[in-house]
């Protein structure tokens, strides 16, 4: 007992301190928690959202773009662009399709209409491309394309082959593929590596980087790398691993992207002219075979993500919400997750994702989301086949 | 000189008593990996342990070694639904990866000869995936 007293001594105040310490931050925490519950009272939330299946019988759908007279198009993975009126899936498949390579993660991919569709009619389309003759590359291989054609009824018409990423290769995953424009005369689309992590640094490959053409597929002279020797001329970021995501801020301008990344490692990134994206000598991520990629997740030169989630959701589809009747949603935005079947809501400020939270839990696996000009977002479910309309309660 | 001799004596000592199947079933096991990497690994994970109550396990799965025919036709066609693995429910959905029946084959001599798994030496051959029917 004498033994224990000026043990007793010693440590009381530490004792002291901490129940002061715990009790004030039990405090704080309870403070903030009333505060938020009272926001969250008038707040926007996923209960003021709805759900209305738009499309079914589709097979791997991959993108859906919402046509001026109501119309959706939808791109099957298998290598069919599928027209839905009034809710109804067309059973003819409109033709002029090239051929694409439907195997792994390949086929036909994303869709989406130029700006001005109403008065010009493009329609960008990006696949699979297996190597054609004197094209650089493994035979047998493939690697992204970019093409553009009108719709005619059922038929594309006017087609021309924009771009093909090169050299090809001879793998089954990350081909990237989504198509944005920034509305002043540039296309942008997005490459995944192929498999070839290394060769996302190359600045002689088109794989892991993001490109940039004019609308009718010329490279533009003021692209970062137009003058570097040896540099593939279209590139406008690099250090990308598999980016499935990309979408124009339309109140700034600014092009955000997310990709998918190793275990770990999925990124949200902000897409400037030249820049180095890091993959895969910087990752948050390790590899799925639970080995080091790098054991750096920062160094000079070389930017660093918004956000990342660990674990992995393999982000795929992105959509700002930018438009009045999602009120204080307005500006944030929403991503989908393949891996756990849902989508994320990320509260934007400025360039900055502040919060995160999971709305539509078992939604099915999520492809695509997009905000339509009708000012629904439209969710494309890979396995179930559907496209479903996301919309605010009247 | 010696050592080189005993070498190539146990060397061919060793291919006169392993069938051809088993390197047939060896090189099929590594190819596998590869398929393995590529399209199951980011849900059932490095080590087949799956992520409990949403990617069901491969390693030591009853599901898989009980039924292989139930394997095969869950890679070749996707799977959705319920299923029970190792006394756990699932209920999600796997996407038909789109891969030829040789990958199939390929990755699931892999898996079933991974992570404490064994055929038994018995091998998944491309005629069996090709003879696997969708359940309608």
């Amino acid at each position: 007992m004498n033994q224990n007293i000026p043990l007793l001594k010693k440590y009381l105040p530490l004792a002291l301190g901490g129940i002061m310490l715990s009790a004030s931050i039990g405090l704080m925490s309870t403070i903030g928690v009333t505060a938020d519950k009272r926001h969250d009272k008038k707040a926007f939330s996923e209960a003021n959202l709805k759900v209305d299946t738009v499309a079914t019988g589709l097979t791997m759908p991959w993108a859906s773009a919402l046509l001026p007279n109501g119309d959706l198009l939808v791109t099957e993975r298998g290598g069919k662009l599928r027209l839905v009126k009034d809710g109804k899936l067309d059973p003819q498949e409109i033709s002029g399709i090239p051929e694409v390579l439907y195997k792994g993660q390949g086929g036909l991919l994303d869709i989406a209409l130029h700006p001005d569709y109403k008065t010009n009619g493009w329609i960008y389309i990006s696949y699979s491309s297996p190597k054609k003759a004197g094209e650089e590359g493994d035979d047998g291989g493939a690697n992204t394309a970019l093409m553009r054609a009108k719709l005619k009824d059922h038929a594309l018409t006017d087609i021309q082959q924009l771009f093909k990423a090169i050299p090809n290769v001879k793998a089954n995953v990350h081909y990237g593929g989504r198509i944005v424009f920034d509305k002043k005369g540039y296309v942008f689309l997005s490459l995944g590596e192929r498999g070839q992590k290394e060769n996302s640094q190359s600045l002689a490959k088109d794989q892991g980087k993001v490109v940039r053409l004019h609308e009718d597929g010329k490279i533009p002279a003021d692209n970062p790398f137009v003058k570097t020797e040896g540099a593939r001329p279209e590139i406008w970021t690099y250090g990308h691993r598999n980016p499935q995501g990309l979408i124009i801020n339309p109140t700034t301008g600014v092009i955000w992207e997310h990709e998918h990344g190793p275990q770990g490692g999925d990124e949200l990134n902000i897409i400037e002219k030249g820049k180095n994206y890091g993959w895969p000598l910087i990752t948050f991520g390790i590899d799925y075979d639970n080995s080091i990629i790098s054991k750096d997740t920062a160094r000079a030169g070389l930017e660093q993500p918004v956000a990342y989630w660990k674990p992995s959701i393999a982000p795929c589809g992105i959509t700002f919400l930018s438009n009045d009747k999602y009120k204080e949603w307005k500006g944030d935005l929403l991503v989908g997750s393949l891996k756990f079947a849902y989508l994320q809501h990320l509260t934007v400020k400025g360039n900055k994702v502040t919060k995160r939270e999971i709305i539509f839990d078992k939604i099915g696996r999520v492809r695509d989301v997009r905000m339509a000009t009708d000012g629904n977002v439209y969710v494309v479910l890979e396995s179930s086949g559907k496209v479903v309309r996301i919309s605010p309660k009247s | 000189m010696k050592l080189v001799f005993a070498l190539l004596s146990g060397i061919l000592f060793c291919s006169a008593i392993v069938p051809k199947q088993d390197d047939e079933l060896a090189k099929s096991i590594e190819r596998g990996k590869m398929v393995y990497s590529e399209n199951c690994i980011t849900c059932h994970m490095g080590t087949g342990e799956g992520v409990t109550a949403t990617f069901p396990p491969l390693a030591k799965a009853d599901y898989l070694m009980n039924t292989p025919e139930a394997a095969i036709r869950a890679v070749k066609f996707g799977l959705a639904g319920k299923i029970k693995v190792n006394g756990v429910d699932y209920d999600n959905m796997m996407p038909n990866p789109g891969i030829d029946n040789d990958e199939i084959a390929d990755v699931l001599n892999y898996i079933m000869n991974s992570w404490g798994n064994s055929s038994d030496k018995k091998m998944i051959t491309e005629k069996m995936v090709e003879e696997v029917k969708e359940k309608k």
